[in-house]
């Protein structure tokens, strides 16, 4: 039996360490753990309500904006505000472009390399790429073009200076794909790098700016002078290269990657999941949500109804006091710090060892995954037919039963049929904006008053590029009162309950082959397809007063 | 091998032309207030040289790597990559756990005094520091290691200049700037995040000139922050006619008037925002009819906020 650290994980946000036990060549035990913590919660603390969008939003830089959206609906659920209809359709859009953005950084920069031997590229047959390419993708290549790739790639390996390929597990026997199929998708990681400039381009024309857009405000969107034409059409123009690109290189490519690692849909799954659905399509939420809300458990393909309020955070694994698992609306936390918290070293040797800045979140105690998958399964019984046709097709093309999503490869997968159904449903609100604009309403923002009279509680739950966002809000005249994130990363990547029940990414790894300890590649493969935001995922605490914070159940 | 080699030849090859080329360097030229003629030596010192560059994260949200791969004209991304040896980046590096602790260590031992340290994030030094890790080190014990034997050290963003968002008040884990905790002078590219034009134009200085670019006295570039953006802002013509948005929403708002009642902190804030915008040019915070929030000025979250209220 071997324990493997592997700390840091590379080509994620923040800073997390996985150690795994292994035996007979497989993972049989596993621990997730958080190793950075911020304190933003504390921070938010008697502050403008107003701000919370903005300093949230510094939550995750990859995942940006999405912080502020669920900010800023968490306000106005607590002042009883409703937003305009441009206001509402200008953040959907701009939610979707991020989307766009994430999802397909995800695929090409941050889990490829997990599954494509850069190093293998350089022995393929430039013609034999080229008919590769005419054969899956629909944006085929030249012979010329791969020649060229690969000479750029040879000479880039032979110049010393491997920069971000350096000392990888490269020739790992997990690699199953041919050297063209290593190639042109080297190729497309690059084609990527361009792409997601665009992305980005989308979020900024009404958003001011990518990473952290300035854009949102409680009471709607601030942009009113650029709601033209003029922007609408460089949306849409954008929005057509996007959906091409994922029609014709990102779903090509996972399709072809994922013929070749079909062992990937028996390995790394779980039994529950949980969305909250997202992109309201009128005032009626969550029932006009194009993505709904809802779960699925024990992998029965059947919607489950949720409940908000039977959401739980458990601490017994994390560097809190001990204390009974309880609703993030009246949750208590009680950090460790000095010699209580023994330094933050994590232990995964005793039963009730701590080792995460995570709190385990749990729905009516049990574990939950979150994320594009979760919101695939639930949109797939919940009648969003877009989700369910794209996941048939897939399904047929890889000739796999629907059992095969719950895996590594389905989390995966589920993430560029979101990608592309979400990124096709903006092509229908950009036609609902137009009209709107052309019948005479030009409203972006709805008036409020917040002053020291100002009380309320409210609650934002989205869907947003890594799972399900939920902030909660306390204004106490005027100003913050309390404030708590449960973040998809928190649900994803945190660890074990007191009834050592283990989190999601812990056990998703349970089970998951491994060629060579010294090089978990495999180990990789799993965490990755969860996307981890580890600076999100850590949260609420203050280790300097102890203190208990307290939320009315609302 | 000949380590040198030419990046406008390999850029060929990925569809980037010459003249594509030459005019990034052009552009950089102007980002950095360099005169034209100076493209050329822009584009002999890109080819020329691939100094390693080790990027360091610590307590931050990884919104100045984000704002990086958002880099372009033509693709800075493709041509950052093969101008600079990014030796590692935790973000897009493929290595994992020990083999990255490897490239790290053999970097630092086989570089000294050579790479540039680019430093992401604050510090945390409450309790020794434990709120922060990478493979069981605290950030402070990191962050000394890397600055001290780099030739020179980069901060993007808040966090690393100055403390950023985690350091606001109440400041729980007592996080701190790098400088502050290295002692090592660093060069301040500041704002949260800061532009990609102005991480690449800073990097290129060095390479060109072989020195740091001039900076103020909080550290940061004059030819990026030398400015307020009160002062290149498209709607200082607005403010000058005292035309105002009273209200988020209002006629004001409809006609473009100065936001400066609503919170606008441009006229207190350096930076070049309105003259370069971001995302190539798409946008900008008040072009979107919102404040500036004077995000690259030190303990911006406290001295700023709150944001939506005129000062």
């Amino acid at each position: 039996m071997a324990r493997v650290v592997v700390d840091p994980i590379p080509r994620i946000e923040g800073h997390l360490r996985i150690e795994v036990e292994i035996q007979n060549g497989k993972v049989k035990d596993a621990w997730s753990s958080g190793t950075l913590f911020r304190g933003l919660e504390i921070i938010l603390q008697g502050r403008d309500p107003r701000d919370a969008h903005l300093l949230t939003q510094r939550s995750c830089g990859v995942c940006t904006l999405t912080h502020s959206l669920a900010s800023v609906r968490a306000v106005e659920d607590a002042l009883k505000i409703k937003i305009p209809p441009n206001a509402r359709i200008v953040r959907n859009l701009t939610h979707a472009a991020q989307n766009m953005h994430d999802h397909s950084v995800h695929f090409y920069q941050l889990c490829a390399l997990d599954w494509v031997d850069v190093v293998s590229a350089l022995k393929a047959d430039p013609k034999k790429t080229a008919d590769l390419s005419a054969s899956v993708s629909g944006r085929p290549q030249t012979k010329k073009y791969y020649e060229g790739l690969k000479g750029k790639l040879d000479a880039f390996v032979k110049s010393g200076q491997l920069g971000p390929f350096a000392n990888a597990y490269w020739g790992h026997p997990a690699y199953k794909l041919p050297p063209e199929a290593n190639l042109m998708a080297v190729g497309h990681y690059l084609d990527n790098l361009r792409q997601q400039v665009h992305a980005a381009q989308m979020t900024a024309i009404w958003g001011a700016k990518n990473p952290h857009l300035q854009g949102h405000l409680p009471g709607g969107v601030t942009v009113i002078e650029q709601l033209n034409a003029d922007r609408i059409a460089q949306y849409m123009f954008q929005l057509k290269e996007q959906i091409a690109f994922i029609e014709e290189v990102y779903i090509p490519d996972l399709l072809a990657v994922a013929s070749f690692y079909k062992d990937w849909t028996k390995v790394g799954g779980n039994d529950n999941f949980l969305a909250y659905g997202d992109f309201p399509e009128s005032d009626e939420e969550p029932d006009s949500f194009y993505f709904p809300r809802g779960m699925i458990l024990d992998k029965q393909l059947k919607l489950e109804k949720l409940d908000a309020a039977k959401i739980t955070e458990d601490v017994t694994h994390g560097w809190y006091e001990k204390g009974e698992p309880l609703h993030p609306s009246v949750g208590e936390t009680k950090p460790l710090s000095g010699d209580a918290l023994g330094g933050a070293v994590p232990n995964t040797t005793d039963k009730d060892g701590k080792y995460s800045w995570i709190k385990a979140p749990r729905y009516d105690g049990k574990v939950m995954e979150v994320g594009p998958l979760a919101q695939c399964l639930v949109s797939y019984v919940g009648g969003n037919k877009e989700i369910k046709d794209t996941v048939d097709m897939c399904l047929k093309k890889l000739n796999a039963p629907p059992t095969a999503l719950f895996s590594t490869l389905g989390r995966i997968a589920a993430r560029g049929i979101k990608c592309l159904v979400n990124a096709k449903a903006a092509e229908k609100w950009c036609g609902e904006l137009i009209a709107n604009i052309k019948s005479g309403d030009t409203k972006t923002f709805t008036s409020y008053k917040l002053d020291e009279s100002t009380n309320g509680q409210g609650m934002g739950l989205n869907d947003v590029a890594r799972g399900s966002l939920g902030h909660w809000i306390d204004i106490e005249k005027g100003k913050i009162k309390n404030y708590q994130q449960v973040v998809p990363s928190t649900w994803n990547l945190g660890p074990a309950d007191a009834k050592g029940q283990k989190g999601p990414v812990e056990n998703a790894l349970i089970g998951t082959p491994v060629a060579d300890p010294k090089k978990p590649l495999e180990i990789l493969r799993t965490v990755h397809s969860f996307d981890p935001c580890i600076a999100c995922a850590v949260h609420v605490i203050d280790p300097q007063t102890n203190e208990v914070y307290k939320f009315r159940v609302s | 091998m000949d380590r040198c080699i030419d990046v406008p030849e390999r850029l060929a090859l990925k569809g980037v032309s010459r003249r594509d080329f030459m005019k990034f360097c052009g552009l950089m030229a102007t980002v950095l207030g360099l005169p034209m003629s100076f493209a050329p030596r822009i584009a002999e010192a890109a080819a020329r040289k691939r100094p390693t560059v080790v990027w360091m994260h610590f307590a931050e949200c990884t919104g100045c790597t984000e704002s990086f791969i958002r880099t372009a004209h033509p693709w800075a991304a493709d041509i950052v990559l093969d101008i600079v040896n990014i030796a590692y980046l935790e973000t897009i590096q493929a290595a994992a756990g020990d083999q990255a602790e490897e490239i790290l260590e053999e970097t630092v031992k086989n570089e000294k005094g050579k790479y540039i340290c680019i430093a992401e994030g604050a510090i945390p030094t409450k309790d020794n520091g434990v709120y922060g890790k990478i493979h069981g080190k605290t950030f402070a014990e990191i962050a000394n290691h890397v600055t001290k034997n780099a030739a020179a050290t980069i901060c993007v963003g808040n966090c690393a200049c100055y403390g950023g968002v985690q350091a606001a008040k109440p400041n729980p884990t007592e996080a701190k700037s790098v400088s502050e905790v290295t002692g090592v002078k660093t060069v301040n590219l500041a704002g949260c995040p800061p532009n990609a034009d102005n991480m690449v134009a800073t990097i290129l200085h060095f390479l060109v000139l072989g020195k740091l670019p001039a900076l103020d006295d909080l550290g940061r570039p004059l030819f990026a922050y030398g400015y307020l953006i009160h002062d290149n802002c498209e709607r200082r013509g607005r403010f000058e006619n005292d035309e105002f948005v009273k209200e988020f929403g209002d006629e004001g708002a409809a006609q473009g008037y100065c936001l400066y009642k609503v919170g606008c902190r441009g006229p207190e804030t350096g930076n070049n925002c309105p003259k370069i915008r971001w995302n190539q040019g798409t946008n900008w915070p008040v072009g979107a009819g919102h404040p500036c929030i004077g995000c690259s000025q030190p303990q911006f979250w406290d001295e700023m906020s709150p944001f939506y209220v005129e000062k």
